[in-house]
């Protein structure tokens, strides 16, 4: 038992693994091509990514769409789950049920929505619609960690508070906020993440203007190989890393996942 | 019932506009999209016409359909295999290796499909992938590339659907009771015959509702099989896409839209129903 268990485990590593391995070599390959066993070491293809003007700036216009689309995304979803939370209001429910919609639909139908929808108001490819695209296509995510959130706050507390006079305001600020922000955050690092990573939204929004980092890669696959496609991937992945790290060392990784604490 | 003050609602009102705005109004739009009119000084007006549903009524696309359904459903039922064993030990580590698997499998659910398919491009091909080790072992003389094929498609897709397979299978398996296990195991059943007599039957709920939505979420794939695949092998999501940017085709990618959304719909809803009916 203990020999299969071992077994399984060690290939569902290998296959989760192994495609990794091979673009960590590729990416500190110093020849164009990998061969094996491998020849040569270099950080090229690393420097690559800040040195090519294009690659930066693909790099840029990804990590701003995402911290922009991500803050929006919190902003949306915080009054809909306090309001859902607190006073119980059937509307912000529907509210609720209505935003995450959007995360549950294969993207490309939300993809074809956005680019029909800001090419007849004549937005035709602003940076704005990919920021305003993504934050309403990952809202879910903010939406259910600060429900989370909300949900382990001790309703006596607020009663407490609010028998020695606080009114909602400092309710808000001093006992719920405290308890609920990390969850908020989380919620927040999840929208970055993905939005980071997301393709289709961000072709049919802004594709022909703005280059996002994963446009830019896509458009680079389709007119052959260069190995700095696996620097990057290998930075994101890092970055992917950093960022639920935090998420679990300030919040509850397992309870947002949904197991018990 | 007390009412609620108004300011609670008033503090409603900017999600709701951003919501009904840029979420209700655009979807709208693909459904009168979807059944508009071509018009001589416009692309297309809104009426109801259904010309580019009767489009999609012909065998090229019914079988892109029936082939995307089905490929959706084989790599749910790969994945859900591969990821059910996984899970179930995984919430037995301690808290900490757990974390750390957690990341690593969160980290690698949030990588760009597009990165994916460059993964498993470089994976495949003949100067930098399996092939070459392959060959360097000396199991074949020279080296050989494996995509463009099916069997890359379903590999790449697979593993960009394993990690959304631990994830949704992980409440369940951790909230497991334990209890049942041990009263199984002081009754005499083998670790295996406890898995397949208790742990599958009680988790069978989450199992079902996984695959569905796994199921939903490769539909979605639009990189994968045009980068590991040839034409035959393009689903749905692809051809939309194909229509919308290069064809500028609006009408016939809004139909096509539907078809794709009438499709998930209707999976969910009947595996739901039929796992609900199980159940009782």
């Amino acid at each position: 038992m203990k020999i299969i268990r071992r077994a399984y485990l060690a290939l569902f590593a290998l296959y989760l693994i192994g495609p990794i391995v091979i673009i960590i070599a590729v990416s500190f390959n110093s020849k164009r091509f990998l061969a094996f066993p491998p020849r040569g070491f270099s950080f090229r293809w690393y420097a690559e990514i800040f040195v090519a003007n294009d690659w930066f700036s693909s790099l840029m216009n990804s990590l701003f769409i995402a911290f922009a689309s991500a803050t929006l995304a919190v902003l949306i979803a915080t009054p809909i789950a306090y309001c859902a939370w607190r006073f119980g209001l059937r509307y912000a429910k529907a509210l609720f049920a209505l935003g995450i919609a959007p995360f549950i639909l294969p993207p490309v139908i939300l993809a074809l929505a956005f680019l029909l929808f800001f090419s007849s108001v004549g937005m035709h490819g602003w940076m704005l619609n990919v920021i305003i695209g993504h934050a309403i296509f990952l809202l879910a995510l903010p939406l259910v960690t600060i429900s989370l959130g909300l949900e382990s706050v001790d309703r006596s507390l607020i009663e407490a508070s609010q028998s020695m006079g606080a009114d909602n305001a400092t309710v808000f600020r001093t006992v719920i906020l405290p308890i609920a922000a990390p969850f908020a955050f989380a919620g927040f690092a999840f929208c970055f993440v993905l939005s980071l990573n997301e393709y289709i939204i961000a072709l049919m929004t802004v594709g022909f203007t703005v280059e996002t980092l994963p446009i830019k890669i896509f458009n680079a696959l389709r007119y052959g190989y260069t190995p700095v496609i696996a620097s990057i991937a290998v930075l994101f992945l890092l970055i992917n890393i950093a960022v639920f790290s935090l998420i679990a060392k300030f919040s509850n990784l397992s309870r947002i996942l949904g197991a018990m604490d | 019932m007390q009412t609620a003050p108004l300011s609670r609602y008033l503090s409603l009102v900017p999600s709701s506009v951003m919501v009904g705005v840029f979420f209700a109004i655009p979807f709208v739009m693909i459904l009168l999209t979807s059944v508009s009119t071509p018009a001589e000084d416009v692309d297309y007006r809104y009426a109801f016409d259904l010309q580019h549903f009767e489009r999609f009524l012909t065998w090229f696309y019914i079988e892109r359909a029936l082939f995307s359904a089905g490929l959706c459903a084989l790599i749910a039922l790969i994945s859900l295999l591969i990821a059910f064993p996984f899970t179930y030990l995984l919430t037995t580590f301690g808290p900490r290796t757990q974390t750390s698997w957690l990341i690593y499998i969160l980290a690698q659910l949030s990588l760009s499909e597009v990165l994916i398919a460059f993964s498993w491009q470089i994976l495949l091909s003949r100067t930098s992938g399996i092939g070459n080790i392959i060959a360097w072992i000396g199991i074949t003389e020279k080296s050989f590339s494996m995509s463009p094929s099916a069997g890359a498609v379903v590999a790449a897709l697979v593993y960009l659907a394993v990690p959304f397979s631990v994830l949704l299978l992980f409440p369940a398996l951790s909230r497991l009771d334990k209890s049942l296990l041990e009263a199984s195991r002081t009754l005499g059943a083998s670790p295996l015959r406890t898995f397949f007599t208790v742990v599958i039957p009680v988790t069978r709920p989450a199992i079902i509702s996984s695959g569905v939505t796994v199921f939903v979420l490769t539909l979605g794939a639009i990189i994968v099989p045009q980068v590991l695949g040839r034409p035959e092998h393009w689903t749905l999501s692809v051809l939309i896409t194909d229509q919308a940017i290069f064809n500028f085709n609006m009408p016939f990618a809004s139909a096509l839209a539907v078809v794709l959304l009438v499709l998930s719909a209707s999976v969910i809803v009947l595996v739901t129903r039929y796992a609900g009916g199980a159940k009782s």
